[in-house]
């Protein structure tokens, strides 16, 4: 894979995102979450962590002990959308199969890949609390449930070339 | 037939989350001026009659807990409101911050009053992304109308709150682990040589309550507790939000005084099993809850009936499973969870929810032998007796629960050869 390239306006996008903090290493969680919703491969650079890490004066093993513990931060590259499957107890009796079979179909790839043009990643997740509505997927930060294939299909869409 | 309440649910859908001036129409704010008339004494008293316990599963009270931060002293005093609601099966503290984000505010703001309390934290799981920026809004809403901020209504305090999200831990949801991902670290326990009372956050005294615990305490004032201990048990007072989800017709969240059976949960107010299918088990309280077969659930919805059973309220998950489900195969799928959430600090809990996820796999695919069943009962037993934190004490528990009431199942699973060798 080609080397991250950070550009200026990424950097001061970072930079805008670790004032609002004033620079405050306690808030590093918040901070890596919200860089990673600017890079559109969803996840933290070894480039922007040091950066990170640089800026607010901690080493880059602490950013790593953040990014690498919290499963909602990613320390590799992911698709723009990142859709993402519960198979959690409560999903698992409402046959979240089905959801992954359609889901597989309709963007052409298995659970834990990502489609070529980098458009969509495919995982499961652990339960998100939408068990009322359960067999549920999210995609970035909104939550599906109450599901037919059509459905499925007609969310996808909606997501394409986003 | 309608078996639910509405007490902390009252304002459910009834008015919009983001108008502070819908709220107050509701009556929003009253309790805490009520509160502030009071005094903390009155509301420690009030809180203890009331039985009030933590609503987020470890159901400790709620008064007591109040008056030992009370009792703390430090110019600089925290607060946080646990909304990192991980444990599987569990939604109703989304419905809280969904639908009547005022409310929890409220709470924070008399325990505030009560505590001495500077500064407060709403901790939201990362999955709940949607919501943070309303409970934001709601938050700005309220320091507009002097509800925060400077001497709120004259009575001297000064407390303002704040938004963290977390990133998708599940051991987050313990106090002390939830305390070190808000000073920037990984989320895993601390041990507590010390009470968070006294040393929390940045080592400075911190209260940490559930969403729903919260959000119990201006009803009770508002209604007065006398009027609120008429729900529920002798020993259970007052109501709980269920979050009743699985093989039922009306999944959702449900305010339901003590007391009620699980038959009247699951059939009166869930409308039956789905399909017109049997009833097999349930899982109370979560993915670390309980498993109990159809048999009992005539038994009463309350902290004392469901211990004498080896169960417990929890978080307030009901699950429902119908009888197409096999318990050893539903196991697997707690057990990926444990297994992927531990966070590896301590061994029962790292290495014993590895061994478990072994052993259960034999089982669901029928190659177990006789020693696998001793085996797995006695490393989750040194996982609940040595973990370091609630994640590994409680993680073997519908393991323990499924081989006390469906120990046949396990049987059929092993396999034939091994079973007479």
């Amino acid at each position: 894979m080609d080397k991250f390239k950070v550009d200026q306006e990424l950097i001061a996008k970072i930079d805008r995102i670790l004032e609002s903090y004033d620079y405050d290493d306690n808030s590093v969680v918040n901070i890596l979450l919200e860089i990673q919703s600017h890079i559109p491969e969803n996840y933290i650079p070894e480039e922007v962590a040091k950066y990170v890490g640089i800026e607010l004066g901690i080493p880059t093993s602490k950013v790593y002990d953040v990014i690498t513990f919290f499963s909602a931060i990613n320390d590799k590259p992911k698709g723009r959308h990142v859709v993402q499957l519960c198979k959690s107890s409560v999903c698992r009796l409402n046959k979240y199969q089905t959801i992954r079979d359609v889901l597989e179909e309709e963007l052409k790839i298995k659970m834990g890949e990502t489609t070529k043009d980098g458009q969509f990643t495919l995982q499961y997740s652990t339960c998100f609390g939408a068990c009322d509505i359960s067999p549920a997927f999210r995609i970035d930060d909104k939550v599906y449930g109450n599901l037919t294939k059509g459905k499925i299909k007609e969310i996808i869409n909606t997501y394409r070339g986003l | 037939m309608n078996r639910t309440v509405n007490i902390i649910s009252k304002n459910f859908k009834k008015y919009n989350p983001e108008s502070i001036e819908e709220y107050l129409e509701l009556g929003g704010f009253e309790a805490l001026k009520k509160a502030i008339e009071m005094g903390p004494q009155e509301i420690i008293s009030t809180l203890k009659t009331s039985g009030l316990k933590g609503r987020g599963g470890a159901a400790f009270s709620t008064g007591r807990k109040w008056e030992y931060s009370a009792n703390v002293k430090g110019d600089k005093k925290f607060i946080i409101c646990n909304a990192d609601e991980g444990e599987p099966a569990t939604f109703k503290d989304r419905y809280l911050l969904e639908y009547d984000p005022f409310k929890v505010i409220e709470g924070m703001i008399i325990a505030a009053y009560t505590t001495g309390s500077t500064n407060g934290y709403i901790y939201i799981r990362e999955e709940y992304k949607y919501l943070h920026n309303k409970v934001r809004k709601a938050i700005e809403l309220a320091e507009k109308h002097g509800f925060l901020g400077k001497n709120i209504l004259g009575s001297g305090l000064n407390f303002n709150i704040k938004v963290v999200s977390g990133a998708g831990a599940y051991v987050c949801g313990e106090s002390t682990a939830l305390i070190e991902s808000i000073e920037g670290k990984s989320g895993r326990p601390r041990l507590k040589l010390t009470r968070t009372s006294k040393q929390g956050l940045f080592g400075l005294p911190t209260l940490v309550n559930n969403v729903e615990t919260l959000a119990a305490v201006p009803p009770i004032l508002e209604m007065g507790v006398e009027e609120y201990i008429k729900y529920g048990t002798h020993t259970s007072k007052g109501t709980k939000l269920i979050s009743l989800c699985g093989n039922v017709n009306k999944p959702g969240a449900y305010e339901v005084p003590f007391g009620i059976t699980l038959r009247e949960i699951i059939y009166d107010i869930g409308g039956g099993i789905k399909d017109g299918k049997q009833l097999k088990f349930l899982q109370l309280g979560g993915a670390s809850g309980a498993i109990i077969p159809a048999k009992l659930i005539d038994i009463k919805y309350c902290y004392e009936d469901l211990e004498e059973h080896g169960a417990s309220v929890g978080s307030g998950a009901i699950l429902v499973a119908d009888e197409t489900n096999k318990v050893t195969h539903f196991l697997k799928s707690v057990q990926d969870f444990f297994i992927h959430e531990s966070c590896g600090k301590c061994t029962p809990c790292r290495e014993g929810n590895r061994q478990l996820t072994k052993i259960i796999n034999r089982f669901v695919t029928g190659n177990a032998s006789v020693e696998d069943l001793k085996t797995v009962e006695k490393f989750a037993n040194v996982m609940k007796y040595a973990s370091f934190c609630g994640l590994g004490q409680t993680a073997p528990t519908a393991l323990l629960t499924a081989i006390k009431y469906f120990p046949v199942e396990f049987y059929q699973q092993i396999d034939r050869i091994r079973k007479t060798s």
